[in-house]
């Protein structure tokens, strides 16, 4: 599609025009779902789920593409990649931002499947962009650990067909999620736990849950910043979405049986690991995006843990965390995206006095890490709050467990900032011309949501946590 | 169990299916790239029988389609690509013998042995057959894994990755009766485009590193970042 536009600065126009075209979209979906309560059809099943991941998924791709338009010239100018490579990026931008839209609106298992593989497959030849042997070898282990993990989730899919036909007569309707959900208690637990489990290590790939998160650091660094961006702020949401989905059906078919919160017990174990490794290896990185992609690590085992603990109050923390989670995250990669520019290195040792050389991109990383280290007033600190208020409630010895992991995180991630920021400049660092709306942007939407959640936004999300818990916490 | 009590169809598929697997042992055996490319369009061969044979015996005529489609891509398209890619790459009388050929086989039998105990819970839900069947497709699926880990060759790692989408096709198809119709579609042109991308990817990493030898890629670990 893009990738025939033969002028490069046309098409990053273009970009920027189409992802605003999606953005519109699905806010005027939000806007019908906010009236309807939940809109289906042609296999497509929109409620207050997926729909404001639906519309954080296009704004973030927005602004992203925003920022890529300078950023990806000025990769250009630079020679580290070519004019084909520019148009391959923009082509698989947009396609990756569609699978991601197809996964998260489907109703249909199968189809989510398909197109979270293809969100694989979009961004694998985009991580290897700029073809040093690094970034080959990013690839190809994103690649391949991914291709593993998502071959077993498609394997928990067909034990989860399986399970469905002993219930389910139509065969069509045997991997539509709502049908399911209808049916959700008489699906045999036996297999359906066997089910979970592979589709948790498969989507748990994807979203970066320490055993399985190698590929993450690797690709987030290698690739270009705006896919670092988009891949750490949407595409392990929507794998974390996926395992969500599938826990809903298997809650309500483990609840007669023996065990009956097992699928949390497991999301709680892989997101409490994946919380306390990745704290503790923010304190040896020296690749700044590696930093931040450890970063995400944590955040999504925080989530991953949430939402394995259940409960309204715990659901909606988990909730919102995805969505502050998101916008700080990319524009902390935005924000970095100059930073490199400017020190022309990624290694945190070389990147100095910031503040100095461009005021604007040292506030931004200033401000992002401080709300991303979960600081007030920023919605980080909301939502980790309620996060802990849960654990406190119902498991109280975790929520220590959780404090100290919270403090090594935010250690670490502090010990490295303040040179970065303050530090002294060195001889010949230039300004770089740089796109800071969309990071202030996001920026701001955190601290309103850290300040006063609107109403609005506070309902939906209440919704969501209706739809996953069976209660309101309103 | 009593397998002679099946009817003959389901005896059929359970032998194809157990011949599969073999097929997966060679695989993983297998030295030359060449040889185990036509292990793997056999085993391709094999699953589409599987899938006719499902056909046949339930009537299903959208499975026919699939078996098609398998054998199209699995026993024909993908192999003839590898063998192409092999050629050009100049591969065709690379042989790369296993390290440790024992252990390797001896993990292979354990995973198979596990698949069966992983499955166990569904006989007390009362299905035999099915079980057999998901058992024998799950250790295709964990062989083909098996054979990632232990393989250093590039090629040799994209064989171990179809082998275990073969696997989890048979298990999709012998055991539910095949995917909805636009599911499969989905997963064959998912798995075609990962054909494709695995090509390109050879070429790129053969310029970097000069050679398919995964285990020279070890630039991004946690020790080595001194950029």
């Amino acid at each position: 599609m893009l990738a025939g536009v033969p002028r490069l600065n046309i098409s990053g126009w273009l970009n920027v025009g189409i992802s605003a075209v999606t953005f519109a979209a699905s806010l005027a979906l939000a806007w019908a779902v906010a009236g309807a309560g939940t809109v289906a059809g042609m296999s497509f099943r929109v409620d207050a789920f997926n729909v404001y991941l639906l519309a954080l998924t296009a704004f973030v791709g927005m602004t992203t593409s925003i920022f890529s338009r300078p950023y990806m010239r000025h990769v250009r100018e630079s020679g580290r990649t070519t004019d084909r490579g520019l148009r391959l990026y923009h082509a698989m931008f947009q396609l990756f931002i569609f699978t991601m839209l197809l996964a998260l609106a489907t109703d249909n298992l199968g189809v989510l499947w398909v197109a979270v593989e293809g969100a694989t497959l979009a961004t694998v030849l985009l991580v290897s962009l700029y073809r040093t042997p690094e970034a080959i070898e990013a690839a190809w282990k994103y690649f391949i650990l991914c291709g593993v993990g998502i071959a077993l989730a498609l394997f928990g899919t067909v034990l989860l067909y399986f399970a469905a036909q002993q219930v389910v007569t139509d065969p069509a309707e045997g991997l539509t999620w709502s049908t399911l959900y209808g049916v959700s208690s008489q699906l045999p637990p036996s297999i359906m736990s066997l089910a979970f489990v592979f589709l948790l290590v498969g989507y748990g790939t994807k979203v970066g849950l320490v055993p399985m998160h190698q590929w993450l650091p690797d690709a987030h660094s290698e690739g270009p910043t705006p896919m670092s961006a988009v891949l750490s702020g949407l595409l392990l949401n929507v794998a974390l979405y996926a395992v969500v989905r599938l826990k809903i059906l298997v809650d309500g078919s483990l609840a007669n049986a023996d065990s009956p919160r097992l699928a949390g017990y497991l999301l709680m174990g892989f997101g409490l690991l994946s919380f306390l490794v990745a704290g503790l290896f923010l304190h040896r990185q020296r690749d700044i995006k590696r930093m931040f992609s450890y970063s995400s690590i944590e955040h999504m085992g925080l989530m991953t843990f949430a939402f394995g603990l259940g409960g309204p109050l715990a659901t909606f923390g988990a909730l919102l965390h995805m969505l502050v989670h998101s916008l700080t995250k990319s524009a902390i990669f935005v924000t970095v995206g100059h930073a490199a520019h400017i020190a022309g290195t990624q290694n945190i040792d070389h990147i100095r006095g910031l503040i100095r050389t461009q005021p604007a991109v040292g506030w931004g990383l200033l401000l992002g890490v401080v709300a991303i280290a979960g600081f007030p007033p920023f919605g980080v600190f909301t939502s980790e709050f309620l996060l802990l208020s849960a654990t406190m409630q119902t498991q109280p010895w975790f929520a220590v467990v959780l404090l100290i992991g919270l403090a090594v995180a935010f250690a670490g991630l502090l010990r490295y900032l303040q040179p970065m920021v303050y530090g002294v400049a060195p001889e010949g660092q230039r300004p770089v011309s740089a796109n800071m709306l969309p990071v202030m942007i996001h920026l701001g939407l955190v601290l309103w949501l850290g300040l006063a959640i609107p109403s609005f936004l506070a309902a939906w999300l209440d919704r969501a946590t209706d739809l996953i818990t069976g209660a309101h916490l309103l | 169990m009593n397998l002679e009590q099946l009817p003959l169809l389901q005896q059929l598929m359970i032998v194809l299916a157990a011949v599969a697997l073999f097929t997966s042992f060679v695989l993983l055996e297998q030295a030359r790239l060449v040889a185990a490319i036509h292990a793997f369009a056999w085993q391709g061969v094999l699953v589409a029988m599987v899938t006719a044979v499902v056909a046949t015996s339930g009537g299903l005529e959208h499975l026919f389609f699939s078996a098609g489609l398998t054998l199209g891509l699995k026993a024909v398209l993908i192999p003839w690509m590898l063998h192409r890619l092999v050629r050009r790459l100049e591969l065709d009388r690379h042989s790369e013998p296993l390290r440790r050929p024992v252990l390797v086989v001896m993990a292979a039998v354990a995973l198979v042995i596990f698949s069966y105990w992983l499955v166990l819970p569904m006989v007390q839900e009362g299905l035999m057959f099915t079980r057999n069947i998901v058992a024998v497709s799950l250790a295709v699926v964990l062989i083909g894994l098996l054979m990632m880990a232990v393989r250093q060759q590039a090629v040799a790692q994209v064989l171990g990755f179809m082998s275990m989408e073969n696997g989890l096709f048979l298990a999709a198809v012998s055991a539910t009766g095949g995917m909805p119709l636009v599911v499969e579609l989905g997963v064959a042109f998912d798995v075609l485009v990962a054909m494709v991308l695995f090509g390109v990817f050879f070429f790129q990493i053969r310029e970097s590193i000069d050679s398919l030898d995964v285990d020279r890629m070890n630039r991004l670990s946690e020790r080595g970042e001194d950029l």
